[in-house]
């Protein structure tokens, strides 16, 4: 669907209290108004929760409930059993962050998953604690600095996709701000599949990454530029690439080099300078030829 | 009405299923298990019209209880020792939410070492979480107690969990005669839960986004209040409760022959039970003692103690320290009492399981009463006789 086609109505207000330039806004903005008025919020301690705005007021048309940073997944089954119990049918959402996604929440959502909880778990990942102040997460990439990694983080983000399929979710998929007709179809699609879904979006954090906050958009769409980032949709366990992603796979295009991603963020601004870390750089590029590599085998 | 022979766990599940619990989220642990079990039995067989959540830790279990909760469906959930300090967080949460939850801990220790004996660590550490918490000391009191927590906990001006405790073993796996009224009788005391907020995609809120200071300070003093509110409203609603079933386990507090009493000894759960067995004795030797059993530990009974003469002296038994403190009940009983001339003695006891037999208890108000007691004594030797204090 073109982008001037999507529901007029706006469910995340005016007003919010997000940074300028925030990618996490941009996927609210395109989510919600691909799952509509009928849409319960459960939020654990990430920038969203500052994104709603303070008491009395909020930035979202649909009901939110707060919850703690470890227990949204866990909050999301027992919102659906009460609905279930009223005979509703209102689609349940997680909207959280990557440290609530990758770290502190991942056994909730591994139980939520489990269980078969119908619901739909969205990750916006920005790839850190932005929310805190910029520390490492279990999605901080290789060679990121962060504020508890000084000199750049020495292992590689986890596979949380792999994770996702290994229980066996009717559907999963990756997408990103900068593509948001994508991301609007792929939300769609999710709404309309019972059981427990997974979708990731990559959402870039101009103070957590270090750039211009008037290039989000584009340092979104650079990171499948240049295949740090996919979109993919995995249903009953196969693998699809969609976009230029799937272009980069087939070989249709060449892929942008990795350095333009790099050297365009201020988190990697080590690598280039006083001097150019030639080690670390192939170590990047290594890790993104080689996620590609599997990719190309019909893997992860 | 029914007369059955069940453990209190049983009776707990009993007791959900006679509130028309609507979702029960819930996981395992040593001694709370047979009360997951048997709930699920009921769902499973049909006699039990609830969703079970079968959660992977209990830090969920509170979680998805809140989440159910939030929806505007009565809710229950189980618990005992490390499950309930996992959910520690959850706790907090369910009562600045304002959610009517009420559930049952099964007070067992806390290791290491591993211990699933009966005390009241686990409970007084969520003493600040904003629960209210009775303490029970019969299986009938455990099932009387449940039905009446929802009444108390759903009620517009309180609006706050409730945990409902009982104590490992002694009451969770030892069967005893319960009468369970009949079901009109029930749903007439209890009717369907009434939100006072819900999460409606009808009715979009934003519940517990950032919240400012002031806001924040009046919130916590309307919990304050709720709470102080519920002390009239825990008798009233036990009086209620005696008027149609007959039973009756005390307000705030069970008074045993304290009304005359030189000598009361203030308990809770079972511990209680067993002071009044204790006070049978003293009394036939001629010693004036009386029992006060806590039934509510939060709301705590601050008026109900007050009425004792200033001359009662008070002999307060705790299964829970508060380390480089004192005893928990001790500290609350002194607190209550501050400025008044009360002779105040403390006993920890019971910890880890150790048995606190009536013998125990006879010893330790003679203690008192022959001037041989300290302010703070420690249960001592083997065999549950007291063989000294430090």
């Amino acid at each position: 669907m073109p982008l001037r086609d999507l529901s007029k109505e706006e469910l995340y207000l005016p007003g919010s209290a997000a940074c300028a330039g925030c990618g996490d806004g941009i996927a609210l903005r395109i989510a919600l108004k691909a799952l509509g008025k009928d849409t319960i919020f459960t939020v654990p301690a990430c920038c969203t929760s500052v994104i709603e705005s303070s008491y009395p007021n909020t930035s979202f048309g649909i009901p939110v409930m707060n919850i703690a940073f470890a227990a949204s997944a866990a909050c999301a089954s027992g919102i659906r059993a009460g609905l279930r119990r009223q005979g509703k049918e209102t689609q349940v959402v997680v909207w959280a962050g990557d440290g609530a996604t990758y770290d502190i929440g991942v056994a909730s959502l591994s139980g939520a998953w489990e269980r078969e909880t119908d619901f739909l778990y969205i990750c916006y990942n920005n790839q850190m604690y932005s929310n805190t102040g910029i520390q490492r997460s279990g999605a901080t990439p290789f060679g990121a600095w962060t504020t508890t990694t000084w000199k750049g983080k020495e292992e590689s983000e986890k596979d949380m996709i792999a994770i996702a399929m290994a229980h066996h979710l009717p559907y999963i998929a990756t997408a990103t701000i900068g593509y948001p007709e994508d991301l609007h179809r792929k939300v769609q699609k999710a709404k309309s599949i019972p059981g427990p879904k997974y979708i990731e979006i990559l959402s870039p954090c101009p103070p957590g990454w270090r750039y211009d906050m008037s290039k989000t958009v584009e340092m979104s769409k650079l990171s499948i530029a240049t295949g740090v980032w996919a979109l993919l949709e995995v249903e009953e366990g196969n693998i699809t690439f969609n976009g230029r992603s799937k272009a980069i796979l087939e070989g249709k295009i060449k892929p942008k080099p990795v350095e333009d991603w790099l050297s365009g963020q201020g988190r990697f601004a080590h690598l280039f300078k006083p001097k150019r870390d030639e080690e670390r750089i192939k170590k990047f590029e290594e890790i993104i030829d080689q996620k590609w590599q599997r990719h190309r085998e019909g893997k992860l | 009405m029914k007369l059955i022979m069940d453990t209190a766990n049983h009776i707990a599940g009993e007791a959900a299923k006679a509130a028309r619990a609507e979702v029960v989220a819930a996981y395992p642990i040593t001694p709370q298990t047979t009360v997951v079990e048997y709930i699920q039995k009921l769902i499973s067989n049909g006699e039990f019209d609830a969703d079970f959540i079968c959660v992977e830790s209990e830090h969920s279990a509170m979680a998805a209880t809140i989440g159910a909760s939030a929806t505007g469906v009565r809710t229950f959930t189980a618990t005992s020792s490390h499950g309930l300090l996992y959910m520690h967080e959850m706790l907090h949460w369910a009562a600045l939410a304002r959610l009517p939850i009420v559930m049952v801990n099964i007070n067992r220790t806390i290791g290491p070492g591993w211990n699933i004996w009966a005390d009241h660590q686990d409970s007084m550490a969520q003493r600040d979480t904003g629960w209210l918490q009775f303490h029970c000391g019969s299986n009938q009191e455990v099932f009387d107690t449940v039905i009446q927590s929802y009444k108390i906990a759903e009620a517009e001006e309180i609006q706050l969990p409730i945990m409902v405790n009982f104590d490992a073993f002694i009451l969770s796996h030892t069967s005893m005669p319960v009468s369970i009224p009949d079901q009109p009788v029930i749903d007439k005391f209890l009717p369907k839960r009434k939100p006072v907020w819900k999460l409606d995609s009808s009715d979009p809120l934003t519940h517990g986004n950032i919240i400012p200071p002031d806001p924040y300070l009046e919130i916590r003093k309307s919990m304050q209040e709720s709470q102080d509110k519920a002390r009239d409203l825990i008798r009233t609603t036990a009086e209620e409760w005696k008027k149609l079933t007959g039973f009756w386990h005390g307000g705030t507090v069970e008074e045993y022959r304290a009304e005359d009493a030189d000598l009361v000894v203030l308990a809770m759960g079972t511990l209680g039970s067993e002071a009044k067995v204790a006070v049978d004795r003293l009394r036939k030797e001629r010693i004036k003692a009386g029992v006060f059993r806590i039934r509510s530990f939060r709301p705590f009974p601050i008026d109900e103690i007050k009425k004792l003469s200033e001359e009662t002296k008070l002999v307060v038994v705790d299964k829970a320290l508060s380390f480089g403190g004192e005893g928990v009940l001790y500290s609350e009983v002194k607190s209550a009492l501050y400025g008044r001339k009360n002779e105040i003695f403390g006993w920890i006891a019971g910890l880890g399981g150790k048995d606190v037999s009536w013998q125990d208890l006879v010893q330790m108000v003679k203690a008192v009463k022959d001037g041989k007691a300290k302010p703070v004594n420690w249960q001592k030797g083997g065999k549950g006789a007291i063989t000294g204090f430090i």
